[in-house]
């Protein structure tokens, strides 16, 4: 017998150890789940390290309202395939009680008011550690990210102000009204997060296969057309074979063209990709600094 | 998981001075390794233009946060990923800067191999010793010293030497294990993916083959049994009505079922009767694992206790000697109280005596001026109010390592190793 683990096994350790590490040094944490990849590994990895006991954290969904629908579909199936609990914060609600205000104009997106949504539901909620599913490979925002994050009390993140992680030491000691975020999957790589998926067989959502859907480009990236999105006149719709490399909104999500039918077609396609997967978010094309500056406010 | 999964995960930190080209080589590292995506790449490439800078920066692939990219610096320990056929690489990528001693010991605290980056015109320097002390306090396996931009000394040989032999002459004083020298520009590319054309002299093998190769499977401690328990799970449901298992990371030696186990702090002997894992049982379990321990008897057993082998326990403390490094703005107190975090336990501490400050560049020991401040080393004594499970640093780093925060700004403020 060999006394070492592969790279997944690793990680996946790694993974197991946090997200129990979060269970016993927090009284009340949370799941921010967003539909993606990244949030289903993290839930995924959760059952994982409390079988058979029952996942001891709810799971959050901020939904903007502008998701695609197989997105939903999809979360309402994963709920009640583990048996987990799922609390819903709607940035529709905020809208219409007068809370938020919506951005105008043709790249409108509810990406932004997010923030807010998520900012009031970890205070009513009083979550004192949010798990998130962010990488450290993703952006460059986030290569400097700590796996407990800690939040002052307006849930903002200081990059200047991060404990220093040593070992596998972790301090998530806080003061009253601070809370954490958790990151358990950050050392992984967005093709460690579809090798593995693909090694363990696990579902996904249908979005991240090649499939028809009506589709426009906007500014070099494919979006698919929708209501949520007001199209110029010289924005033509054609259907295409596409598929999602990242789910987030309708609105700012971009699509892929790609024929990769299979998780081993993803592997692929990732591995030979010239492209990074936020290449085709249009949130992050606001600015050089976009993330780190929705990072600083509170973001994901 | 067969296939091309089955590649190994080493961590390695990049520690070097100011302008020794250290961003350049993990810049190189990932571009040669076919790690960077085109809009990266295209992004770089606008910027390095906008500077009127000459050709394509690659240092500029590792530059994170908008406040050091307006100063050209990096002020924080960033993770940057790169994998081959063969391994999958973290780097954790520490700035060199004199203050930031609590960065490199950071992300030396995980590392595997440490990268030491020497400018060839420069030669060993302060800051260069520095580095090595901390690699050597922080007990990395391997060391790897780049002797960078040789394009700028002719490919010299005699200059390599030189450095070489100051480095080793310096390196015999410290507890290093595994050192290895690699001559290389990572400006030009020479002996970073590719043999260089210009060094024929040279014999060893290039960087990237190095970290493909070296040996780490024998970095973790498989000898003595170590499991803090992190968790109990007990699901309180009709299947598994009884059930009762403890949660955790093996932290040194290999488990096995049947094994004859001896519960800290109570000393009760029990056996294993089963590990488990999500995918189901299995008969062993080594470092670094995350599985569940089921015990043949029922004891009162909880987060912070450790399950060790009869005959092989680790010493159980409360007067413990270590050497910190010190994080925080303000400086260390004599006789001041701390939160300690061991393993999976934390209790507090009182700082008995400070012993020395040890001058990190020449390893001096500074018995009159005891005042440890930021990024300072220093050998301390401590009281706990309960006793620890410890094993020397240089035996397990996970069962010899502890942290400090502060009572009441909750801050980590100190980094410690069991002497």
């Amino acid at each position: 017998m060999k006394y070492y683990l592969n790279h997944l096994e690793e990680l996946e350790s790694e993974s197991i150890f946090i997200l129990r590490e979060v269970a016993a040094q927090f009284e009340n944490p949370v799941i921010l789940f967003s539909g993606g990849k990244d949030s289903i590994l993290m839930v995924y990895l959760a059952v994982k390290a409390f079988y058979p006991a029952k996942v001891p954290f709810p799971l959050l969904h901020i939904d903007t309202g502008h998701n695609f629908p197989e997105t939903i579909e999809y979360r309402d199936w994963l709920v009640k395939h583990f048996n987990l609990r799922l609390l819903v914060g709607s940035v529709q609600k905020a809208i219409d009680e007068g809370k938020i205000k919506e951005e105008k104009g043709f790249n409108a997106s509810r990406n932004g008011l997010q923030t807010y949504v998520l900012l009031d539901e970890l205070e009513k909620g009083k979550y004192d550690a949010a798990l998130g599913g962010g990488r450290r490979d993703e952006e460059k925002a986030r290569a400097k990210e700590r796996f407990f994050s800690h939040r002052d009390e307006f849930g903002q993140w200081d990059p200047k102000n991060q404990r220093p992680e040593l070992w596998n030491l972790f301090n998530g000691r806080k003061h009253f009204g601070e809370h954490f975020r958790v990151f358990p999957i950050s050392n992984w790589t967005e093709l460690d997060v579809w090798r593995y998926l693909a090694a363990e067989e696990f579902p996904l959502p249908n979005l991240y296969f090649a499939h028809k859907r009506k589709v426009f480009e906007r500014d070099g990236v494919l979006l698919a057309d929708c209501e949520y999105i007001t199209r110029r006149p010289e924005e033509i719709v054609n259907e295409e074979i596409i598929r999602c490399r990242t789910i987030g909104d309708m609105t700012c999500t971009g699509v892929w063209r790609s024929t990769a039918a299979s998780i081993d077609e993803i592997i692929e396609e990732v591995a030979t990709s010239r492209l990074t997967e936020r290449g085709g978010r249009a949130d992050d094309k606001r600015g050089d600094t976009a993330m780190e500056d929705r990072k600083k406010q509170g973001y994901f | 998981m067969q296939g091309n999964n089955s590649t190994e995960l080493l961590r390695f930190t990049t520690a070097g001075s100011v302008d020794d080209g250290k961003s350049t080589l993990i810049g190189r590292l990932l571009y040669d390794s076919k790690s960077i995506f085109q809009d990266q790449y295209d992004a770089i490439e606008e910027v390095s233009k906008r500077r009127g800078e000459e050709g394509i920066n690659l240092a500029l692939l590792t530059d994170g946060l908008k406040a050091e990219r307006e100063q050209g610096i990096t002020i924080d320990v960033a993770y940057r990923y790169f994998s081959t056929p063969k391994r999958k690489f973290i780097i954790a990528d520490t700035p060199g800067h004199i203050q930031y001693t609590r960065n490199m010991v950071t992300g030396a605290s995980t590392a595997n191999v440490a990268l030491v980056l020497i400018d060839a015109r420069q030669g060993v320097l302060e800051q260069t010793r520095r580095h090595a002390i901390i690699a050597s306090l922080l007990q990395i396996p391997h060391l790897v010293i780049c002797i960078n931009k040789m394009d700028l000394v002719d490919y010299s040989q005699e200059i390599y030497d030189r450095i070489h032999d100051e480095f080793e002459d310096f390196a015999s004083k410290l507890d290093v294990h595994d050192v290895n020298f690699i001559p290389i520009s990572a400006l030009r590319g020479d002996n970073i993916v590719d043999r260089s054309q210009h060094m024929p002299w040279y014999e060893g093998s290039t960087l990237l083959y190095y970290l493909e190769n070296v040996h780490i499977a024998s970095d973790y401690n498989f000898i003595d049994c170590r499991f803090p328990v992190q968790y109990v799970i007990r699901p309180y449901n009709d299947d598994f009505h009884d059930y009762r298992g403890y949660a955790g990371r093996i932290a040194g030696g290999i488990l096995k079922k049947g094994d004859e186990v001896m519960l800290l702090p109570s000393g009760f002997t029990t056996r294993i009767s089963r590990i488990d894992t999500y995918k189901g049982e299995v008969e062993e379990a080594f470092p670094p694992m995350s599985v569940i321990v089921h015990l043949e008897d029922d004891f009162d057993i909880s987060r912070g206790d450790m399950i060790v082998r009869t005959n092989n326990a680790p010493s159980q403390e409360q007067d413990i000697d270590l050497m910190i490094c010190w994080f925080n703005e303000r400086s260390l107190e004599e006789r001041g109280k701390y939160v300690l975090r061991h393993t999976t336990k934390e209790v507090r501490c009182i700082i008995k005596e400070i012993r020395y400050r040890m001058d990190v560049n020449t390893l001096h020991r500074d018995m009159n001026n005891r005042k440890i401040n930021m990024n300072d080393i220093a050998r301390i004594s401590i009281r706990t109010t309960q006793p620890l499970f410890v094993d020397p640093y240089q035996k397990n780093r996970i069962t010899g390592s502890v942290i400090l925060i502060d009572e009441g700004t909750n801050e980590t403020v100190a980094a410690g190793m069991v002497i």
